[in-house]
């Protein structure tokens, strides 16, 4: 019915058309026609000047606006209406009349110029007509989706400020619960900590005395092993071939030296030693094992070679066989940070390797075991200690889901909330070279097709369409840095559509990106009365 | 440009390695010679001025009807060389130093003179022991040639207008044997040689002799990692020239510097070697893409030139007597009658080929203007609409964007006629392809901007992606195209494709074949509406010595060494060539170069390369097109905008404002930047940018009629104003404003937040029309004028006649049947004149059928008249004339057009305040004879 209806309006305009055009001067929109009056001068429509009529569209320049010639190129400022029947009327800046472009689709701005232009109004018509009736179809149809969407949005925001609410609740009965944990803990702790003290300290205890018996019966040893002429006393002479405990360490023990270290005494018996002893019995070396007494001489042995340094240079040169000319910067980089991982990893375990012997000479025999009792508190400490942690856990993973739909919920997703559908998505475009990743909210990223690294283009930044809908542009900013240049971002332009894609990318400006993308949640409510184009056809 | 891909970025990382890093923003200088750095450079410059060991053999004078030959001795030495000495037609004469026999031939430049010179007799007034004395004819002048020693003064009158020599300076490396082979050679000279050693002055120790140590670079020289074989040895030449009275020297572009030369004492020489320069700096005298190895010479008495035809690197010494002489010191030299005459002294260094010189001795600057184009020709005479607005980017990406650039200015109603496209067009950097993702389909491309009666170039570099798989690779390997390598294989170096070949442009075989391959059937998916640009062409070599070629490569039996410099315009000369001839002769071609010579101007338009987005780029463009104007060169540009970086908005309207009253204005930006498109900094710099293209396009029909001047008669259409007012030495110096043609008076504004600029207007006769606001001022004066944003100070001078098409369309070519506007400046005798030339725009018709419109438009007496300049010419126009306004008018009572006998009143407006006389549509064809009169009530009252 509308068709038809239109049908012949359009012929109507097309019959009608030459005489109307008779009644007013060239180039002049039915709505200024009254300011055409053939059997008047002309006052220019800003008032500036009154002129003849007949020096309208003489092709001369009088009124400053450009009115007097609306039909000519003349005018630097003028426009040219050309009616365009079937299709819609438009203004050209009167610079483009008889240029040789055909601009109007019925041609009437081309009547001079020898341009061929042909009426393509009526083809024109019907495709705009088509287009609008698909955008008609897909903006009611996009706005039912985006009430759908706003519905889910405000039901699955409900759904989580509830959820919020409720979390909130639990966490408190978490605090509180972590805090009386905490207290059992530390109530445990204490007890523990005192019984592990006694524990050692009688293991401290029983070490130095053990070490006084040892280090008597080492002197009783050595007096029977001085006394070589087995008298009972070891004499300054016995002591002299001893040539390991000179003092002053010029290689020679002096009578002098070894009555010093007598306590100036020719010879001393068992119990003098005991005096004697403490000066000598760290350099003294045994006669009968010289080489036990060797190595533990050596002890400490810091020049010795522990086997694991001896690996380390190994690992240093499987780094180097990497070619460095066939990774990109940032492999090598990587690489590089496994390089330091590996050598932290060597120095770490290199460390207790040299220090275990240390400690086995010295604690030849190791802590025993707690008492019952003790062990009973360790263990009673370690359970309250356990379920300590894991409350507080709890407490932070409920923090975190908190925080996160908090975050969620601080997202401006519009005004009805109809972006929130997107959050956490992704929607790909692939290109002939690449995968385009647009995450709303989050990030864009682009992936060679054929392999490669992905780059991002940026990080959400904000809203940045023009004043009257800042939700028609999103803005992501902070991508990967160009080289030479500025960082990535990406401007992402939203229009109406019923399924939610990017359906374009493109790089306008090096690094900086343009995406397009459909999604309902633009489409604005249809007018209430249905667009027919054709009703402001003119006559 | 996305994500470098691998394969790109294998390319950068040599690109980065080899030139591009430099972490501050400024040519990495060690990349490039110092004269020191040089070895000939610095050989020669060591030879401080004395005497001369040149001695001229009288006796060996031979005197043809025009053309004089004598032998000249370098007595420490005993090395004959020849000297021939040519007077040529139009007051000029060339002088020739070859070796009289060189080992092999020396190197002499073909294809930069359009012709063998036509000469005019000689005849020797006087001869003696110490010299012949030779009529040069008319005026008086007279060529001595003095013997012992050998010197040349050009005398006239009892002037001495320009010596040879006169410093000693002359130094002519001869050819020699390599001293290891040198054994087995003649016996004698090499005696000789060494004879001629011992009796060497100190000074000249490094000149000649061959017992140098091999560090001074005479068989192989290196610099940073590239070795230079030397094969020849050393065989560089030099030259110097005296200018007695003389304080200012212009020309030897290219240089970022001040249209004056500078003495060069204390610094290096002024260099000319064809170079890829990264981000160039400014105000120094290093080699840039380009070289003319002209310089002008000026006093208020006579203008002179000189040209040194010579292709090899090039140095040029400049020193003075005044330099560093205040104007106080000056003005005390004048009134205590000091005798020290100014003079400015140069010397010419150039590593080989032979001592050419062309001496124009003027006296008038347009008369050097026309004894150069004898010799090299004019400026080509471009296709209207490359005068227009040209759009260009590093890179329109493909079709879509190009298409939305296209109609961006048609929504923001600005005009332009060419858009461009770089090298990402094409497919891999194959140049004559295109990219099959991006430009699928170019034709299609192509026809969507002729529907808009626009343009389209594409650029086709001169390196040739070694790729058996790439028909233009595979064609010049087959026909053995390429330049050779010093071992005799096919030269390869890295530029934008990666591995390269270079075609030997030298050859004329290849030429032709280049040539052919810009025919429609072998450029696929081009049109007639697709022009090209040559960039590149120094040859730009990425992992070359200075980012060159290496002087040791070979192009047939000669090196690169011997002819550099010409590489570039030898690349344009085929490309033009490829244009003309694909439309069978009849279309002018459009071919913007990189790099040149003296005779470039022949093939179209060069640009001043990649500069930045700097207020002082913008102000350099200036100086830099006014020194290639004065050496031939009109159709010249800078990149509006600043190629490197973001100009801020306030330098890119003001760089509009600029480059659109500059003969080529193509604003181009870096890949780098940001989009710059006009219409992208809002709606208030949208209008500034679109008001002064327009206004660019308003005065097409002047910028035409210059550009047909420049192509008769070698008048620079850019100008610096001491070429209109030679006599006023105020103006020798301004290099911050320029002539259009002698009628316009252009001071850009060049500076940040400025709020006026001081305008110098020349001449105390006189008066300056501001072209906006028609307000008259006085000559010979310093204007200050307050500035806007929106303020561009233009002046159209008071005596003359511009025709404008006031109609400002989408494009030239839609501007085409459109009528004209004059607008006459009277003078304060109220008089003026001017010239009103129309052709179709495009074709070379006007050439060889005459179809073109000339006439002459006079007003005198209160009458305004045309008359035809060509009266055998036939062209038909459709364009008429709309209005006439006459500045400087006071009102008549009647105005009558006067036409085919018939007479018929005019309507007219007057502006009193402005003194504007407006005659309204009289309507006349631009192609008639008409006169419009001027009536007064008290001329019938007498």
């Amino acid at each position: 019915m509308t068709c038809l209806h239109l049908l012949l309006t359009l012929v109507f305009a097309v019959s009608l058309g030459t005489p109307v055009e008779i009644q007013r001067p060239r180039g002049v929109p039915l709505t200024k026609k009254q300011f055409y009056e053939e059997s008047k001068p002309f006052t220019c429509l800003d008032g500036s000047r009154t002129i003849p009529f007949d020096r309208v569209n003489d092709d001369y320049c009088d009124c400053k606006d450009g009115s007097d010639e609306p039909g000519t190129a003349a005018c630097p400022n003028g426009s040219f209406h050309c009616t365009n029947a079937g299709y819609r009327p438009m203004f050209i800046p009167s610079s483009r009349i008889n240029d040789g472009i055909c601009d109007c689709c019925d041609t009437t701005d081309e009547y001079n110029s020898g341009a061929k232009c042909e009426n393509t109004c009526k083809e024109l018509g019907r495709k705009e007509r088509e287009v609008l009736q698909k955008m008609a179809e897909i903006t009611k149809e996009g706005f039912l989706l985006k009430q759908q969407l706003i519905e889910e949005a405000k039901k699955g925001q409900q759904e989580k400020q509830s959820k919020v609410t409720d979390m909130q609740e639990n966490k408190k009965q978490l605090d509180e619960k972590v805090e009386a944990l905490r207290t059992v803990k530390e109530t445990a702790e204490q007890p523990e900590k005192e019984a592990k003290e006694r524990h050692l300290k009688a293991w401290e205890e029983q070490k130095a005395a053990i070490r006084l018996e040892k280090d008597k019966a080492k002197m009783a040893e050595t007096f029977l092993e001085l006394d070589d002429n087995a008298d009972g006393f070891v004499s300054v002479s016995e002591l002299q071939s001893h040539a390991e405990l000179d003092p002053d360490a010029d290689g020679t023990l002096t009578e002098i030296e070894a009555q010093g270290l007598m306590g100036g005494a020719e010879q001393v018996d068992t119990s003098t030693f005991e005096s004697v002893w403490p000066k000598i019995k760290d350099k003294y070396h045994s006669e009968v094992s010289r080489e036990e007494a060797d190595i533990s001489c050596l002890e400490p042995a810091p020049v010795e070679t522990p086997p694991d340094e001896v690996k380390e240079p190994v690992v240093d040169n499987d780094s180097e066989p990497y070619p460095e000319d066939d990774i990109s910067e940032e492999e090598d980089e990587d690489d590089e940070d496994e390089d330091d991982y590996h050598e932290d990893d060597d120095k770490v375990s290199a460390q207790p390797t040299i220090k275990t012997p240390e400690k086995t000479h010295e604690d030849e025999e190791a802590m025993p075991p707690y008492d019952a009792d003790t062990q009973a508190l360790i263990d009673a400490a370690q359970k309250a200690r356990d379920d300590f942690e894991e409350a507080e856990k709890a407490l932070r993973e409920m923090d975190d889901q908190i925080r996160n739909i908090e975050k969620e919920l601080s997202f401006d997703f519009g005004p009805d909330a109809e972006f929130t559908y997107l959050y956490s998505q992704c929607y790909e475009l692939t290109t002939s070279e690449y995968i385009y990743r647009l995450c709303p909210f989050n990030r864009v990223s682009q992936k060679p097709k054929y392999g490669g690294s992905e780059t991002n283009l940026g990080t959400w930044g904000s809203w940045s369409g023009p004043e009257n809908n800042k939700y028609l542009l999103m803005k992501y900013e902070q991508g990967t840095g160009c080289w030479q240049g500025p960082n990535r971002s990406t401007t992402v332009k939203l229009t109406c559509g019923k399924e939610t894609v990017v359906t374009s990318t493109s790089e306008p400006s090096r690094c900086e990106y343009l995406m397009e993308f459909t999604t309902p949640a633009v489409c604005q409510e249809p007018a209430n009365i249905d667009p027919s184009p054709h009703d402001h056809v003119e006559l | 440009m996305a994500v470098i891909s691998i394969e790109r970025m294998g390319l950068l990382s040599v690109v980065c390695v080899s030139l591009f890093f430099s972490s501050t923003f400024a040519v990495d200088r060690g990349n490039f010679k110092t004269c020191d750095q040089s070895a000939f450079c610095k050989r020669q410059r060591a030879l401080k001025p004395g005497q001369s060991p040149y001695r001229a053999l009288l006796e060996t004078l031979e005197l043809s009807d025009s053309r004089l030959t004598l032998q000249l001795i370098n007595d420490n030495n005993k090395v004959h060389l020849l000297l021939e000495l040519y007077r040529l037609q139009g007051n000029m004469t060339r002088v020739k130093i070859n070796e009289l026999k060189p080992l092999k031939p020396r190197f002499e430049v073909p294809d930069v003179l359009i012709a063998e010179p036509p000469t005019e007799p000689l005849s020797v007034l006087s001869k003696d022991d110490n010299g012949v004395v030779l009529s040069l004819g008319a005026e008086n002048q007279r060529l001595i040639v003095s013997a012992r020693p050998f010197r040349l003064d050009i005398m006239e009158g009892p002037e001495v207008l320009l010596s040879l020599n006169s410093r000693g300076l002359l130094a002519f490396e001869h050819l020699r044997l390599h001293k290891d082979t040198q054994a087995q050679a003649d016996g004698a000279e090499v005696k000789e040689s060494v004879d001629g050693d011992q009796q060497q002055d100190e000074g000249k120790k490094d000149e000649d002799g061959e017992s140098e140590k091999e560090e001074d670079g005479l068989w192989e020289e290196t610099f940073k990692s590239h070795t230079d074989t030397k094969p020849n040895g050393p065989t560089s030449i030099s030259l110097d020239f005296s200018l007695p009275g003389v304080e200012h020297v212009y020309g030897i572009p290219e240089h970022a510097d001040d249209l004056k030369l500078k003495t060069t004492d204390g610094g290096d020489p002024y260099r000319l070697y064809n170079l890829d320069v990264f981000q160039y700096e400014l105000y120094n005298p290093m080699a840039l893409y380009g070289s003319i190895p002209v310089m002008l010479a000026h006093n208020t008495q006579r203008t002179m030139g000189i040209f040194w035809l010579n292709a090899a690197e090039t140095w040029v010494d400049i020193s003075s007597n005044t330099a560093g002489k205040t104007v106080f010191g000056k003005m005390l030299d004048f009134v205590q009658g000091s005798s020290e005459k100014p003079q400015t002294d140069v010397r010419w260094i150039s590593e080989s080929g032979i001592i050419d010189v062309f001496i124009m001795l003027g006296p008038k600057p347009s008369k050097v203007f026309s004894q150069y184009a004898s010799l090299t020709g004019t400026q080509s005479f471009p296709p209207l609409a490359s005068l227009g607005y040209h759009q260009c980017r590093w890179n329109y990406n493909d079709q879509e964007d190009v298409k939305s650039v296209d109609q961006g200015f048609d929504q923001h109603d600005i005009p332009y006629d060419f858009i461009w496209l770089d090298i990402e067009h094409a497919d891999g950097k194959r140049y004559f392809t295109w990219d099959p993702h991006k430009f699928p389909q170019p034709k299609e491309m192509l026809q969507g901007l002729m529907d808009k009666r626009r343009k389209m170039v594409s650029i086709v570099d001169p390196h040739i992606r070694v790729d058996s798989g790439y028909k233009i690779h595979n064609e010049i390997t087959s026909k053995d195209f390429y330049v050779k390598n010093k071992d005799g294989k096919n030269y390869e170096g890295w530029c934008w494709p990666g591995n390269s070949g270079y075609p030997d442009f030298t050859k004329p075989e290849m030429r032709a074949w280049w040539a052919s391959m810009f025919a429609y059937d072998q450029y696929e998916g081009s049109m007639e509406n697709l022009f090209t640009w040559n960039d590149m062409n120094e040859p730009s070599v990425f992992n070359g010595p200075e980012v060159t070629m290496h002087k040791d490569a070979l192009h047939g039996k000669w090196e690169h060494r011997d002819i550099h410099n010409i590489y570039g315009l030898y690349v344009q000369m085929a490309t033009a060539e490829g244009q003309i001839q694909r439309s069978g002769g009849v279309e002018r071609p459009f071919v913007l170069t990189r790099a040149f010579f003296a005779g470039s101007q022949r093939y179209g338009a060069v640009w001043t390369g990649d500069n930045a987005a700097e207020w002082d780029h913008l102000k350099i463009s200036i100086p830099m097109c006014l020194s290639l104007g004065l050496v031939g060169v009109s159709f010249c540009g800078a990149d509006v905008g600043g190629f490197f970086k973001n100009p801020s908005t306030e330098l890119l309207v003001r760089w509009y404002q600029t480059g659109a009253y500059q003969p080529f204005f193509r604003a181009h930006a870096h890949l780098d930047t940001t989009r710059r498109e006009p219409w992208l900094f809002g709606p208030e710099n949208t209008a500034l940018i679109r008001e002064v293209i327009r206004q660019r396009y308003a005065l097409l029909p002047y910028w035409y009629q210059l550009f047909y001047q420049a192509h008769k008669t070698g008048m620079p259409v850019m100008r610096p104003l001491w070429v209109d007012y030679p006599k006023d030495t105020a103006t020798f110096t301004i290099d911050d404003e320029f002539l259009i043609g002698s009628d316009l008076l252009v001071h850009p504004v060049t500076e940040e937040g400025s709020r006026g600029v001081t305008a110098y207007l020349p001449g105390a006769e006189e008066v300056w029309y501001d072209v906006h606001t028609f307000q008259k001022h006085n000559g010979a004066q310093n204007l200050y004028i307050p500035v806007t944003l929106s303020s561009i100070p233009v002046f159209q001078r008071g005596g003359s006649i511009i025709p404008r098409k006031d109609r400002v369309r989408r494009s030239s070519t839609c501007m085409e049947n459109d009528p004209y506007t004059l607008y006459v400046a009277l003078s304060p005798k109220k008089f003026a004149e001017g010239e009103l030339y129309i052709d179709d725009g495009h074709s070379f018709n006007y050439d060889t059928k005459k179809e073109f419109i000339h006439r002459s438009l006079t007003f005198a007496n209160n009458a305004l008249t045309s008359s035809n300049l060509c009266p055998d010419c036939n062209f038909l126009t459709s364009s008429w004339i709309e209005k006439v306004l006459i500045l400087g008018a006071s009102k008549p009572s009647k105005v009558l057009l006067k036409m085919d006998g018939k007479e018929t009143p005019v309507d007219f407006e007057f502006d009193t305040s402005m003194s504007v006389l407006t005659l309204r549509k009289p309507g006349m064809n631009a192609g008639a004879d008409w006169t419009l009169l001027l009536q007064y009530q008290r001329y019938f009252q007498c």
